[in-house]
């Protein structure tokens, strides 16, 4: 037993669950990325199994996770840069370059492609594939599977997905019809 | 309608994913008190809003509307839109035995005086009046199953983690729900959070545990932000954190996010993503409730075992287990989806059939067509054809017909659906998700859809046959080869496919007999 790792406890507050800020960077123009991520690490280092809420905290502030916050995370937990890039390739969620402007999620799991899933995903594609602001990834499950297909836009969940629905929330309707 | 009228829109994230957000604003601009309530499970009807008023027994009651939209709006509040009736009565439910949901889409979900005064924290408080040993016995008395999949007896877990010796021991919250078809977890923590809450101090009351962790996936953000301000409001309300209610109980709880791993819905890998780790799966035994977290004693259950508790520790375990079926006791909660015309939530005793669940509650297929396949219990369930609609839906019943309940999800089909592209798919998403550390997963998923796509081109019946022995020592291989169910049980769909439409794998008439 590495008693490392039985430091902490429940985290009770304290640690920034913030919201997104894509790309920005912490505020105080001094401060480097590198400062920043150094920061958010020890934010949350006393707490168990530091290193996904690291990672999250990391991918919430500026969209991906870059290969230089690498060793500095590792560095801070005490943990070789190996077992920190371990940690990022093999989740889905952590992703090492910026993302594009947009975000499509189309869900391609059993539900979904039951109701055209499958199609759709692969109309979007085509329909994106040349601009680089619009990303078009798929995910399996969005929990929304009486409702499909279902997908998400810039984070926001959508279902019964159709191609209009899709280029109406990407167009930023501040209603997407039913 | 005279004065301000309350009027209920749904904040679940299904609602929202069809308006409902947009359309509460609209309620508010018309000058209507929202209330935004979870789903009541009526996924096809949403968003489902509700206007409450006196009804003849001087007692709130509150008439639907369905798919309203924004500009329904003014018609649902000078009443000229076409309502449902008072959504209680609405049949669909009046049919189902709501027990662990009998909150969710009647109260506001973070409103914790409403959880109270319907019955929450009943459970809690009487299970602090117990010995541990004594609520254990209450819950195995239940005859409660783990409703993640496995069935494992959950007082008998609780048991294990009850008698281990350690100064530590941790609860974990399995809410990593990936699999297709499935969403009660996730209306669960929208609907009713505190139910979840409950059930872990319940748990961590009975098994001496001090810490509880909700693994929760990171695809249902809104899960995670209803949990977390329940979490925060517990502890003000003095139901977690030091001496919980004056009591000898102390338990902390925090949510974590998991990060789009399918695989981390495994326990053991679950616990190593907790730890911060790559979520590859432990080899058992030690089993968790022996060397869990950080290897120490550790309860891993589902969300809906754990927010079954409260009401299993209010009424008694001999009540609950008044309810099902053979070994199945209790409810199931189902979920109804895919190409389904009612889609949602059936919360119902074990004992009900397919036929009944798909046909009855579900109205055949949102397509109109006929019905091919269900598939039950996820993608590592079983496809399950039309002539097999009379099983019952319990863990035997369905383990007969090499089929599994799983985690209740049942998934509909047309009859457009390719089975063999479906047996394809089983395998793709098995090599996509796989954790990697067994062999006969890592590899013989990706194996597998080669061969898939050879049976698919065969030039012949005599080469398709060939193949179709590969797969079928392949599927062996997975079966008893794999560390865990993901490779263990990808195999089920693969060959409930080849079992029941052999011609869509290319196979003539003559061949399958």
């Amino acid at each position: 037993m590495d008693a490392r790792h039985l430091r902490g406890g429940v985290d009770r507050g304290g640690v920034n669950r913030g919201g997104v800020n894509r790309g920005g960077g912490t505020t105080g123009g001094a401060t480097t990325r590198t400062q920043a991520i150094r920061a958010l690490a020890e934010q949350h280092a006393n707490r168990r199994g530091p290193l996904l809420p690291i990672l999250h905290a990391v991918a919430d502030e500026y969209g991906y996770i870059d290969d230089a916050d690498i060793p500095v995370i590792a560095h801070v937990l005490n943990l070789s840069r190996a077992e920190v890039l371990g940690v990022v390739t093999f989740y889905h969620d952590f992703r090492r370059t910026p993302p594009a402007q947009h975000r499509i999620q189309l869900c391609r799991a059993e539900a979904c492609q039951s109701v055209g899933a499958h199609d759709l995903f692969a109309v979007t594609r085509e329909t994106y594939a040349d601009d680089p602001g619009v990303e078009v990834s798929e995910v399996f499950c969005l929990g929304n599977c009486a409702l499909g297909p279902a997908g998400m836009v810039d984070g926001r969940l959508l279902g019964r997905l159709t191609r209009e629905r899709l280029s109406q929330a990407l167009a930023g309707a501040s209603e997407v019809g039913p | 309608m005279t004065g301000e009228p309350t009027v209920w829109v749904p904040c679940d994230a299904a609602a929202v994913s069809v308006g409902a957000d947009d359309v509460a604003t609209a309620f508010a601009a018309a000058g209507a008190t929202v209330k935004r309530n979870g789903s009541r499970g009526m996924l096809w009807l949403e968003p489902l809003v509700e206007v409450e008023e006196a009804g003849p027994d001087g007692l709130p009651r509150r008439t639907g509307y369905a798919n309203v939209t924004v500009d329904g709006v003014t018609g649902v509040l000078d009443g000229t839109a076409p309502s449902l009736g008072v959504v209680d009565d609405h049949e669909w439910l009046t049919r189902q035995q709501r027990v662990t949901f009998a909150r969710v889409g009647v109260i506001e979900p973070t409103d914790i005086a409403a959880y109270e005064q319907n019955g929450g924290f009943a459970g809690l408080r009487r299970a602090l009046g117990f010995d541990p040993a004594a609520v254990v016995a209450e819950v195995t008395t239940s005859g409660l199953r783990g409703r993640g999949g496995a069935g494992f007896p959950t007082g008998i877990k609780w048991e294990t983690v009850r008698t281990a010796e350690s100064d530590l021991k941790f609860v974990c919250c399995n809410a990593d729900e990936g699999d297709s078809g499935t969403f009660a977890d996730r209306m669960l923590i929208e609907g009713d959070p505190f139910t979840l809450i409950e059930g872990m101090a319940i748990t961590a009351y009975a098994v001496g545990a001090s810490e509880g962790y909700v693994y929760l996936r990171s695809e249902y953000p809104h899960a995670i932000a209803t949990l977390r301000r329940a979490i925060d409001i517990a502890y003000a309300h003095g139901w977690l954190g030091e001496r919980i209610q004056g009591s000898d109980l102390s338990f902390d709880l925090e949510v974590r996010v998991g990060a789009g791993a399918y695989i981390c819905g495994e326990e053991t890998s679950m616990l190593e993503s907790l730890e911060g780790r790559r979520g590859e799966v432990r080899a058992k035994p030690p089993i968790p409730a022996l060397s869990g977290l950080f290897g120490r004693p550790t309860v891993v259950n589902n969300v809906i075992s754990l927010a079954t508790v409260p009401m299993i520790l209010a009424d008694g375990g001999e009540r609950y287990a008044s309810l099902g079926f053979g070994r199945s006791r209790g409810t199931s909660v189902f979920q109804l989806a895919g190409n389904v015309k009612h889609g949602g939530i059936v919360e119902v005793q074990f004992g009900l059939s397919i036929d009944e669940l798909v046909n009855g509650f579900g109205g055949g297929t949102a397509t109109g067509r006929p019905i091919k396949a269900v598939q039950i219990g996820g993608p590592l369930g079983a496809y399950v054809p039309p002539e097999q609609f009379a099983l019952p839906l319990d863990y035997e019943a369905l383990a007969t017909a090499e089929a599994m309940v799983g985690h209740g999800g049942v998934v509909v089909f047309d009859d457009t659906m390719d089975a063999a592209q479906m047996a394809r798919f089983a395998m793709e998403f098995c090599a996509i998700e796989s954790c990697g550390k067994c062999t006969p997963c890592r590899i013989g998923s990706t194996r597998g859809v080669e061969v898939i796509d050879r049976i698919i081109h065969a030039p012949d019946d005599g080469a398709r046959r060939t193949q179709l022995t590969l797969l079928d020592d392949l599927c062996t291989t997975m079966t008893k080869g794999s560390l865990c169910a993901m490779g263990g049980l990808t195999p089920m769909p693969v060959r409930s496919a080849v079992r029941h439409w052999p011609q869509d794998f290319g196979l003539t008439e003559e061949a399958i007999r």
